[in-house]
């Protein structure tokens, strides 16, 4: 059996361009070489589907919600302003 | 005072502008409720106290009211005050002499974001640079764990700060590339950089929680 072909990408190269696949920075040639190590490397792909896993659980940090005292104080500072001029 | 057009902005968002401008105090409280909290978070990545991130958001918020007519509508609403926030915060973090300068492109550029002993080393005779210690697939449920929605938020709190910029506006706000650009004045190429280190240095840091069966 062959081993790998010389010009593949490897896996370690692969979780470097992750970022720039998802943000639709790669050229096409780099984006199709991505795309067929993903079709035969499961690891890859596991990786790739866990950077995604990640940006989801970061949009879903707290949504503080602030206080009523707060909303005052803004409030007064809008009435200021609108007094000022 | 200046015309608004409609590029970049989001729905009902020059009415809200328009009625702002006529010093319309229910447009002032429908921007406190959609963007206030939002606001102190871009804040507190620049200053590491939350009585600080809460003085200048109030700093922020009268400098949007004195700005609003100039407001041309180029960037979204969202991109022009977050970057007020940002530029108040980061001016108010230098005055106290708390946050690290703009060196804060702290780890070298070409480092590798992955451990490279998780990797074959180049002399493996068959599959060089090949995972030899591979991710185990994350299951959605635990993703949605309040312990896990923690981790998370403590894993950004200790990223290098220009990280924790990018990736607290990007991710954790929803912002676009152009709008985060925008707000830290960054390049596009850098903002991404940046995206790239933080991403992979959280999913590192969740990755032994969230191994199957861990």
């Amino acid at each position: 059996m062959s081993s790998r072909v010389p010009d593949q990408p490897t896996c370690r190269e692969i979780v470097e361009l992750v970022t720039d696949y998802l943000e639709e920075r790669l050229s096409l040639d780099a984006r199709t070489r991505l795309e067929q190590h993903l079709v035969y490397c499961d690891w890859c792909r596991v990786y790739l589907e866990q950077i995604r896993q990640t940006i989801r659980v970061a949009g879903s940090v707290s949504e503080e919600s602030f206080s009523p005292q707060r909303q005052e104080e803004l409030v007064r500072l809008f009435r200021d302003w609108k007094g000022k001029k | 005072m200046r015309e608004v057009t409609s590029a970049g902005s989001h729905p009902g968002e020059l009415e809200l502008v328009a009625a702002l401008r006529r010093r319309d105090e229910s447009a002032f409280l429908a921007l406190v409720r959609r963007f206030h909290s939002s606001m102190v978070r871009v804040a507190r990545v620049f200053v590491n106290s939350d009585a600080v991130a809460d003085e200048v958001v109030q700093e922020a918020w009268l400098a949007v009211l004195e700005g609003i007519g100039a407001f041309e509508g180029r960037a979204s609403l969202r991109s022009w005050m977050f970057s007020i926030v940002a530029n108040r915060a980061r001016s108010r973090a230098l005055r106290e002499a708390r946050s690290e300068p703009f060196s804060s492109f702290e780890d070298p550029e070409g480092e590798p974001t992955v451990d490279p002993a998780r990797f074959n080393p180049p002399d493996h005779p068959r599959w060089p640079g090949h995972w030899c210690s591979p991710p185990e697939r994350w299951a959605d449920e635990q993703l949605l764990l309040k312990e896990t929605v923690e981790l998370t938020k403590r894993a950004i709190d200790t990223l290098p700060s220009a990280q924790r910029q990018v990736i607290v506006l990007r991710d954790v706000e929803g912002c676009s590339s152009e709008e985060v650009c925008e707000a830290l004045a960054v390049s596009d190429g850098n903002q991404r950089v940046l995206l790239h280190r933080a991403r992979a240095k959280v999913r590192a840091m969740l990755e032994p929680h969230l191994r199957r069966n861990a």
